[in-house]
């Protein structure tokens, strides 16, 4: 089961947001820079294709495994959609953040999507 | 009718009926304690799917405030955000996964674990120090929140799968193995009864024909007495003891009858 994962060097927190989202989050000091892996943070703009953050998505997701928490601005995680709401494991967690232009819309979470749906049974 | 439904494939026996009955009970245990767990992480999982649905929505206003105090350091000192990548180094923001456990399951928990790091000290030097500094607290702050959330999903997913696996078992048990059990048993009682009756059938036939011979063997008897009572004329006549002998031979029961 996925509790068995091993979670000792799980220990970072990656996250796939707009400039300003990813400056704050660094700030903060989450950013880990290494030769082998680069980055735990990627910047999405206007320009950055949908291939690009499936890839992002994919490496922080699945690939890397010292990667404990996954933080993504919500309008990204809208435009792949499909793909996070395959995203279905345990570790790392995944959370929709909201970012500065785009206000936290609760309804379009895929956990409070499922939360939603528990609680109106 | 009993044995309609499905069953196990077994030789009715008295001992497998034995045996059944005993797993029926297993399985009866089995399916009160798997429904007690499932209420004990049910309750649980209520508990923190409140919870969730609290901090998100504390979320969207940590994470607002966060962004207005970036906005107050972009306004005083100009675009750091260049500045700031490029002296992300090693994360002084880092998580701790601790363990938590639930009637037998393991929940992670994240733990923040800060080490004090001197990042970013010559970010805003010219000017807007007090607000870089300011919006340095606000993000940690933010990102606190962000990780007791992310505990808490954590905990909620695997809570979810876990009392989806649990559910499937308790209604696996109670929709297919005991009434398959039950089944069995039934078949198990009725194959016996019906083996019971053909004993019965059986021992019926046995003592009539054993009554068909020994009338046979008396007709036969009397036939040669007759004959030799011709020879013997008139010199004895039939012995009335002897044919009471023989009444009383016909009318009592064999010893291999039981009935």
């Amino acid at each position: 089961m996925a509790s068995n994962t091993p979670k000792v060097e799980r220990s970072l927190i990656a996250v796939i947001g707009d400039e300003d989202t990813v400056t704050g989050l660094l700030l903060a000091g989450i950013g880990q820079v290494d030769e082998h892996q680069g980055k735990n943070f990627l910047i999405v703009d206007s320009k950055t294709s949908t291939q690009v953050l499936e890839e992002a998505f994919k490496e922080y997701t699945t690939e890397r495994k010292d990667i404990a928490i996954l933080l993504i601005n919500q309008y990204i995680a809208e435009k792949i959609r499909p793909t996070v709401e395959k995203y279905q494991q345990a570790f790392p967690a995944l959370l929709e953040i909201p970012s500065k232009d785009h206000p936290y819309n609760p309804n379009k979470d895929s956990i409070l999507k499922r939360v939603q749906k528990l609680f109106g049974e | 009718m009993s044995g309609t439904g499905p069953r196990e494939n077994i030789f009715p026996t008295r001992m497998a009926l034995t045996n059944t009955k005993t797993r029926l009970k297993g399985a009866q245990t089995g399916h009160s304690l798997l429904a007690k767990k499932r209420d004990a992480l049910t309750t649980r999982f209520r508990a923190i799917l409140r919870k969730v649905d609290e901090a998100k929505r504390k979320m969207g206003r940590v994470m607002q405030l966060a962004s207005f105090s970036m906005a107050e350091v972009t306004y005083a000192t100009g675009d750091i955000s260049y500045l700031v990548q490029e002296q992300a180094r090693v994360a002084s923001f880092k998580v701790k996964a601790k363990q938590e456990n639930v009637s037998g399951v393991v929940l992670p928990a994240f733990e923040v674990d800060r080490s004090p790091g001197t990042e970013f000290s010559l970010t805003g030097l010219g000017r807007g120090g007090q607000q870089v500094l300011r919006s340095k607290e606000v993000y940690a702050k933010a990102v606190e929140t962000l990780v007791e959330l992310a505990s808490l999903q954590t905990a909620f997913m695997i809570l979810d799968e876990v009392i989806r696996a649990t559910n499937r078992r308790v209604n696996a048990i109670e929709h297919v193995v005991i009434p398959r059990l039950d089944n069995t048993i039934k078949y198990i009682m009725s194959e016996l009864d019906e083996m019971d009756r053909e004993e019965f059938f059986r021992l019926k036939k046995v003592q009539g024909k054993k009554k068909r011979d020994a009338d046979a063997a008396e007709v036969k008897r009397k036939a040669e007495e007759a004959e030799s009572g011709e020879a013997a004329a008139a010199v004895a006549p039939p012995d009335p003891v002897d044919e009471a002998g023989t009444g009383d031979l016909l009318s009592s029961k064999d010893e291999d009858v039981i009935f």
